[in-house]
This record gives C-alpha cells, sequence and structure tokens, in this order.
C-alpha cells in the first residue's frame, strides 16, 4: 500500500523497469520568472516503452515536457537521454540527441505548406519514415500537401506535428496533449497511429488529460501535481487505482 | 505633341522610367530591412550605412587595388556581409532578449558611428565612380533617352529581388527562416541552429544593402551620407509594405518610386514629400501596411 501524501518521493522500485532508462529525470525543478513550477521531478522512460503523465491543468505535465527540451527560464537537476547530458546542450541539442517533440499547440506554421511543414525538422538519423509511409499512416496530409499547414483541421494539424517529428528518425517523442480538442472518430486514429508506431519500437512520453485514450496505448503511468510526480503505476495496475486517479484527476 | 492630362507623354514616361530606378534601390533595400526585421525583430537602422559601405567598397577596390565594377558587384557584398556578421555575433545578438528598442538604438549608433568615420577619413563630398565601360552610353527609346547604365540597374534590381524572394518562399533555407519568423523556440527545438541562422539572416540583409550600394556607385556619387538621404525614405516604403512582407516590401518599392517620379510629373512641389504623405494615411487606414498580417 502506497501512501501518497503531495510531495512525498515515490517509490521508484516498485514500477521502474529493469535496464537502464533512456530518459531519465531527477530532481527537476523548473521556474517561469521569479514563479517556481516543477519541484524537483523524477520519472523515466525506458527504451520502447510508451509512458503518459497524467494530472490535472496546471500540475506540471507541459512544464516537464518543456523542462526536458530546456524551454523554460531556469531548471535544475538532472536530465540524461540516452546517456548524455541535455541539461548541458544549447536549445537545438536534444533534437539533434533524438529527442523529437509535438508541442501541446501542435506549432505548425502557417506561413508554410503541409509539405514544408512535414520536412522542416531536420533529419537527426537514419531509419525515420519516408513520406510514403507517413502518407500511408496520414492520407490526409498527402491529399493537402500544398495547403498552408494551418488551413487543416485540427486532426489533420495534430497528424501533420506526429509525423513531421517521425520523418527525422528520432529514439524518442514528447507527445504534449494529441488528442486535445479533437473529436473522437480522429482520437480513435490518432490512437491506432501510436499504436502502430510503438510496434516499430519508437519510445514516447505522453501529455494526456484523456484517461481513456491514455490507457489505451501507455504501458506506464506517472501522476502529477503540484509540480511533482506523486505517484507510478504500470497499465496492469490501473483497475485497482481507478478511484483513487478519480480522486486525483478529476475524472 | 501628345499629351495626357495636360503632361506631354514624353515627360510622363520619362518620370515613370526614373521612378522605377529610384523605386529598385528602395525595393532592394526595403527588402533587407523587411528579411531582417521579419526574423530578428531588429529595425537595422544601419541599413543605410551598410548600403553606403557597399558603395564604399567598390570604390576603395577601384583606387586602391584597381578592382573593376563586376569584381566589386561580388566582392562588395560579401566585405558588407562578414563585416555585419561579426557585428551580429559580437554585439547585435546580446540584445536579442532585451526589449526591441535595445537593437534599434544599437544599429542607429553604429550608423552614425560609421557614417562619422567615413566623413571624417573621406569627407562629406561625393567621390565619383566611373560607370563600366561595357554599360556607358545612352539608347534612345523615343520618348526620353536612357543612360543604359540606368536601364542595367532596373533590371539587375529586379533579377535580385526576385532570387531573394525564391531563396526565402522555395528553398529550405527560405523554409527555416519562414517558421522562425513565426516561432524561433520551436524551429531551434526540432534541431535547427537558430542563433546561426540570425546571423547568416542579418549578414544576408546586410550585404543585399551593399550589393544596392555597388549598383548606386555609378548614378549616385559614393558619399558617407549616400546612405543616410536614403534609408529614411526606405523606412517609409517598409512601413507602408509592412514590416515583415516580403513580396510587399519588393512592391511597394518600385511602386512608390514610380508614385515619386509621376508627382514630379504633376505637381513637382511634393514630389518629396509624397511617400511620406502615403505612409501617414496608410498608417491610419491599415498600420500593419498594405501586405502586412494584421495583429
Amino acid at each position: 500500500m502506497l501512501d501518497l501524501g503531495a510531495h512525498d518521493p515515490v517509490p521508484m522500485a516498485a514500477v521502474a523497469p529493469a535496464g537502464p532508462a533512456l530518459l531519465d529525470v531527477a530532481g527537476l525543478h523548473a521556474w517561469y520568472g521569479e514563479s517556481h513550477v516543477l519541484h524537483g521531478v523524477d520519472l523515466n522512460v525506458r527504451q520502447g516503452e510508451t509512458v503518459c503523465l497524467l494530472g490535472r491543468n496546471g500540475a506540471g505535465k507541459t512544464t516537464t515536457l518543456r523542462s526536458i527540451l530546456g524551454v523554460v527560464g531556469r531548471r535544475d537537476g538532472r536530465v540524461s537521454f540516452d546517456g548524455r547530458d541535455l541539461t548541458r546542450m544549447p536549445l537545438h541539442g536534444p533534437a539533434r540527441a533524438g529527442l523529437a517533440y509535438v508541442p501541446e499547440n501542435r506549432g505548425i506554421f502557417a506561413g508554410l505548406t503541409v509539405a514544408e511543414n512535414l520536412m522542416l525538422p531536420p533529419k537527426v538519423a537514419e531509419g525515420g519514415m519516408s513520406v510514403e509511409e507517413i502518407h500511408a499512416l496520414f492520407p490526409n496530409l498527402k491529399e493537402r500537401r500544398l495547403s498552408p499547414g494551418t488551413k487543416l483541421s485540427g486532426g489533420e494539424q495534430q497528424m501533420l506535428a506526429i509525423a513531421r517529428v517521425l520523418r527525422t528518425g528520432p529514439k524518442m517523442i514528447l507527445l504534449d496533449e494529441p488528442t486535445e480538442g479533437l473529436a473522437p472518430v480522429i482520437v480513435q486514429r490518432i490512437a491506432a497511429a501510436l499504436i502502430q508506431l510503438k510496434a516499430r519500437g519508437l519510445t514516447v512520453l505522453l501529455v494526456e488529460q484523456n484517461f481513456r485514450f491514455a490507457r489505451r496505448v501507455a504501458d506506464r503511468f506517472y501522476v502529477m501535481e503540484g509540480g511533482v510526480v506523486v505517484d507510478a503505476f504500470r497499465s496492469d495496475e490501473v483497475e485497482g487505482r481507478l478511484d483513487r486517479l478519480h480522486e486525483l484527476l478529476g475524472v | 505633341m501628345t499629351t495626357i492630362f495636360g503632361v506631354p507623354i514624353q515627360a510622363l514616361l520619362g518620370q515613370l522610367l526614373l521612378g522605377l530606378i529610384n523605386g529598385s534601390f528602395y525595393a532592394m533595400l526595403s527588402l533587407g530591412l523587411a528579411v531582417i526585421f521579419g526574423l530578428l525583430r531588429v529595425i537595422n537602422f544601419a541599413h543605410g550605412a551598410q548600403y553606403m559601405l557597399g558603395a564604399f567598397v567598390a570604390w576603395l577596390l577601384l583606387e586602391h587595388l584597381g578592382i573593376g565594377y563586376w569584381w566589386a558587384l561580388l566582392v562588395a557584398p560579401l566585405v558588407v556581409g562578414a563585416a555585419s556578421l561579426v557585428v551580429e555575433r559580437a554585439a547585435l545578438s546580446k540584445l536579442y532578449d532585451l526589449d526591441p528598442l535595445y537593437g534599434l538604438l544599437f544599429t542607429f549608433g553604429l550608423a552614425l558611428t560609421i557614417e562619422g568615420a567615413f566623413r571624417w577619413q573621406f569627407g562629406a563630398a561625393g567621390q565619383p565612380y566611373a560607370t563600366p565601360d561595357e554599360l556607358v552610353g545612352a539608347k534612345n527609346l523615343g520618348f526620353m533617352v536612357l543612360p543604359i547604365y540606368r536601364g542595367f540597374v532596373v533590371v539587375a534590381s529586379v533579377v535580385i529581388c526576385l532570387a531573394v524572394w525564391l531563396l526565402i518562399e522555395r528553398t529550405k533555407f527560405g523554409a527555416y527562416l519562414r517558421a522562425a519568423t513565426e516561432d524561433r523556440t520551436l524551429v531551434q527545438v526540432f534541431g535547427v541552429n537558430v542563433p546561426r541562422l540570425l546571423t547568416l539572416t542579418y549578414a544576408l540583409g546586410a550585404g543585399l544593402a551593399g550589393l544596392a550600394g555597388v549598383l548606386a556607385a555609378p548614378i549616385y556619387q559614393v558619399s558617407p551620407l549616400m546612405g543616410s538621404n536614403l534609408i529614411i525614405i526606405v523606412f517609409a516604403v517598409v512601413v507602408v509594405g509592412g514590416m515583415g512582407s516580403i513580396g510587399g516590401a519588393i512592391l511597394t518599392g518600385y511602386a512608390l518610386g514610380v508614385l515619386e517620379g509621376l508627382t514630379k510629373v504633376f505637381y513637382p512641389p511634393a514630389s518629396s514629400i509624397v511617400i511620406f504623405v502615403v505612409m501617414a494615411a496608410v498608417l491610419l487606414v491599415r498600420p500593419a501596411g498594405l501586405f502586412g498580417r494584421e495583429g
């Protein structure tokens, strides 16, 4: 039985996978200006896993992703990816090390066509998806390739945002709220695509409010509150925790 | 004699062409300003000084090394671009996180310093720069006698503007530039070395000003103040076209040059202010400029 006070450390040994983590975050603090937003986040993601960060609005999930990449005012703590220290890299370092980002607002560029958006992020390694494979996964992107990026529907923009980083051959993707504001049928398609990518061995750290979606795709979960991780469990442990999750997430 | 609104058609066509020549410089210079502003959010007050530097490099190459116009067209923009690259790395890049006013003040101070140094070294009077042999002479177009060099400048400026437009709209470098104009941070998170992109963009804009300076050398005198005389008009052009709009800057440059020429025919006293009147009117009706995005 776990006793989970808001700021108590989580007994990681109970859930942390064996073997070295691809992404290892320890004691991560972050500040936006004067405001201290993360208070020592610990989490890790192993090769091939899909790990989901749950939590209410303002719990620090998006900030955690942004702090891993270095897109915050100030951060402190350890962020190691594939054995490299991300905190010592310039902002363009993590992507080149193989860590790709799909932001919450999707980050589709209005001044670029769909095709230009797709081709924008530089390739970081061999083994990324070809444009043909991407068009097979998301056929809409092929039909609309000459439209301005932001003329796509919300769902298509999300597909484009995911497709764009798949082409670059990343080792891991940070995926922020991919289902936000999308119709259920589109959420289904995104889930199907993620499951397909997982089968190809892609590692994902996902932030999600939609717990039903997250349950379908994630192997492990962390729950955040007040800028720290307050719970961690595997997907086969979800059933026993539903009451507690409802309380923590307000779902 | 044929007339339109009481104006001889010869005079009209002649001024149209002269307006187009001025417009060629407005277009090239406002294009560079718009490219720099779009990405760096810096209002580059040194643009006029960089234009002047281009002309001076051409003049110095000829005076001291005997290197002629055609090589100067290549070398001068590279020299100006390289010098601006150093300035961006050493100073301007340190100001990006501050209020944009600091970038403006810095480039303004830089312009005054460069122009002051050249006045001290070369005096305020202009130095003549000979038209290249291949382009000496004039062609009788029927309605006016066009010096061949001036026709060349119009064609060259169109080619240059088109090339820059293609670079920005049709290449990978241009896609990075356009994307970074919208969201610099995200482009860098994607793995693009954005600080280097900013440096190259500043050097490109400044090099473009230097190239315009070389083209201007045989027409206007090479003088330390040639840039500051022109740059105020060019700022008005950029405001009318819309800050950050590449195509808008080019089109507005030619259009306002022609408008200025036409004003010389119909009401000469207004010709020196017509561009500023248009600017004021555009600011009242469409503050973002004719081609700028609102908001």
